[in-house]
């Protein structure tokens, strides 16, 4: 995963920053947010997108004009049958067979479900999806998401909106130390070092929302990511020294058997 | 099956009232440090007198960033529709009582399609079917067609009808019901007696039950809310409404809530109200709310005036209802009675310009009808529907 072009189901991206959609003040702000990340995949979620009536829709017209990807979501679905429903409708609305899945129960935490998240990638893959799931930052699934036909996987880092960095700090670590596919780090992403982080760790791409839509300048804080997810990636690539906890002595104990 | 009746009846007003007046400054300073993580503690902190005279700034940055972080600088917009003034409740504050001598109007389904078109022409999107409670004229068969008729050109419906049985609620669900705002009006037993004396809706225990069945019957939204005015302890009011929320969440933990803050507005047959709410009260409730759920759906109507409404959009507002008329046949200018007056009288299009010049964005959509889809139809290709045959409205309108 360290080459310098991310590549999903066989697209090549130039960024490395997914940008989310829901919470900007207006169509403008997230098309400039979109031309200052430099970002190529932008997702949308379909209970929001206005089909066929584009002067209602803040979103949709906005990122169709930049010609980036467009990556629906299925944010608002229960469980996996409500899932593959709203995924046939994008995919007939947006003309486009990729898709973040997203399958959260729960309205509080947005906590995505494991089980009906594995369900519904069994089932899109075979329809012939190209499956970008939400899931926690759990080993195990993020493995069998995999051999269950996902094009890449999406661990959180913490809650959604949360702004709280990489909680899941270590799971992350060991997904991205197992994974054959792109893994892109999703919700909480609260700040450009979070998202530093997480491209140092070894992270394919990050998404960001939140943090850039009620940023008080969002337009200078998409430059901060992109800088951040740029930088990350480039110091990953480079490869980073270990951490101690205790000095290195400058002569070493054992340089007299040398 | 529990409800949450027996949980209410375990707390008392009393206790909750005397624990409003005895908070002290440590109490909501310590809500405040930790963002309402305290539950039903910190709520009650955050009501009490003494938030209210010390720490209402503070309260109103903190519900303004949790906010933020939560929905973004984003406002969906609603209409209510009232497709019906018949009721069989006398209720002393409201202008559909029975006893008040008004023309009565239900929409047949040609009428709420005129109704619809304008509304559709306005823009809206999300809209509230609103009746009297009135199961012989506006039953569950009159409810049930009205959605059908809708469905196929509005993404969300939602009602605010009289309560119904859990297997009502289903049956609706499966004609495009998404949510249901169901008010306990107040949660104080003594003055709900005084305030609805005849009716249906004078059963306090079967109201208190309804958004258990609603959670049982797995609707996406509940609606609560407590009628300001009527019981004069409003915090009381204020926190059982809470409490209601809290231990509703916790059961039907997949159901989404909103709350709204209606004071009671003069109406026909008018009663003045025991207590006003006053503009400051309203902000401290919204606040409280707020840090007290992160999440909570909070809706503010066009009761409110225009210029409180701007200013009470930053401080926890996620939604809001706009150019509405709350008579049956409003939109399309009929005479009939309304319910209550509106303040907010600005047009819908002065209401989404206000907004975007205060920096948020006007959603109208926020929900589609796939996301229901799985509910009806089995999962094979030929059920993929994106758009669902339906005649022009314009004929309608």
């Amino acid at each position: 995963m360290n080459s310098e072009k991310l590549e999903i189901a066989g697209e090549k991206f130039d960024s490395r920053l997914f940008v989310g959609t829901g919470k900007f003040s207006s169509g403008e702000t997230l098309s400039q947010v979109i031309e200052y990340t430099g970002t190529e995949m932008v997702t949308v979620a379909m209970k929001r997108a206005n089909i066929g009536d584009e002067s209602r829709d803040s979103i949709l017209p906005y990122i169709q004009k930049s010609g980036v990807r467009i990556l629906p979501n299925t944010s608002g679905v229960r469980d996996a049958k409500e899932a593959v429903f709203v995924a046939r409708m994008a995919r007939e609305a947006l003309e486009t067979n990729w898709l973040k899945l997203e399958i959260h129960p729960d309205p509080k935490y947005l906590m995505p479900d494991p089980v009906e998240t594995l369900l519904a990638t069994e089932e899109l893959a075979k329809e012939g999806f190209i499956i970008l799931p939400y899931c926690h930052a759990d080993p195990v699934l993020c493995k069998k998401l995999e051999d269950a036909g996902a094009s890449a996987v999406m661990p959180l880092g913490s809650a959604i909106g949360s702004n709280r960095g990489l909680d899941s700090r270590e799971f992350l670590r060991i997904i991205i130390e197992q994974a054959s596919l792109p893994v892109i780090i999703d919700a909480g992403i609260g700040r450009p070092s979070h998202a530093a982080e997480a491209m140092e760790m070894g992270a394919s791409a990050v998404l960001v929302n939140t943090a850039l839509a009620v940023s008080g300048d969002p337009l200078k804080m998409a430059t901060a990511f992109k800088d951040a997810v740029r930088s990350g990636h480039t110091a990953f690539v480079a490869g980073i020294g270990s951490e101690s906890s205790t000095a290195q002595p400058t002569s070493p104990l054992t340089s007299f058997l040398s | 099956m529990t409800t949450y009746n027996e949980y209410f009846s375990s707390v008392k007003w009393n206790v909750i009232s005397e624990k409003l007046s005895s908070i002290t400054r440590n109490q909501v300073a310590q809500a405040i440090n930790r963002e309402g993580r305290g539950g039903l503690e910190d709520f009650t902190a955050l009501l009490s007198p003494i938030a209210a005279s010390e720490f209402l700034e503070p309260m109103a940055r903190l519900s303004h960033s949790l906010t933020q972080k939560r929905f973004g600088k984003a406002i969906r917009l609603f209409a209510p529709l009232y497709l019906s003034n018949e009721c069989n409740n006398v209720c002393d504050y409201c202008g559909f009582s029975l006893g008040n001598k008004i023309v009565r109007k239900t929409l047949n389904q040609a009428e709420l399609l005129r109704e619809a078109g304008i509304l559709k022409k306005m823009g809206f999107d999300h809209i509230l079917l609103v009746t009297g409670e009135s199961t012989r004229k506006v039953g569950l068969d009159y409810i049930n067609q009205s959605l059908s008729t809708l469905r196929p050109y509005f993404s969300n419906l939602s009602i605010e009808v009289q309560p119904l049985q859990q297997e009502e609620y289903a049956v609706l669900q499966s004609s495009g019901l998404h949510a249901v705002l169901v008010y306990q009006e107040t949660y104080n037993q003594e003055s709900y007696a005084q305030h609805h004396l005849k009716g249906k809706k004078s059963n306090f225990e079967w109201r208190l039950a309804t958004p258990d069945r609603l959670g049982k019957a797995g609707v996406h939204k509940i609606g609560l809310g407590c009628l300001f005015g009527l019981t004069k302890d409003w915090r009381a009011d204020a926190f059982f409404a809470g409490h209601h929320m809290d231990y509703l969440q916790r059961k039907y933990w997949r159901t989404q809530y909103s709350m709204s803050f209606p004071r009671l507005r003069p109406c026909a047959g008018e009663i003045p109200p025991e207590v006003s709410l006053a503009d400051r009260d309203l902000v401290q409730l919204i606040c409280a709310f707020r840090i007290f759920n992160h999440e909570l759906e909070i809706s503010i109507s066009t009761r409110e005036s225009s210029e409180l409404r701007d200013h009470l959009l930053p401080l926890g507002v996620t939604t809001m209802s706009a150019g509405s008329k709350t008579n049956p046949g409003g939109y399309g200018e009929d005479e009939s009675l309304e319910q209550f007056e509106i303040s907010d009288s600005r047009s819908v299009s002065e209401v989404s310009l206000q907004l975007q010049q205060s920096g948020y964005d006007v959603v109208w959509k926020d929900w589609d009808q796939s996301y229901d889809q799985s509910n009806s139809y089995a999962l094979s290709d030929d059920s993929v529907q994106c758009s669902i045959e339906k005649p022009d409205l314009s004929i309608a309108g």
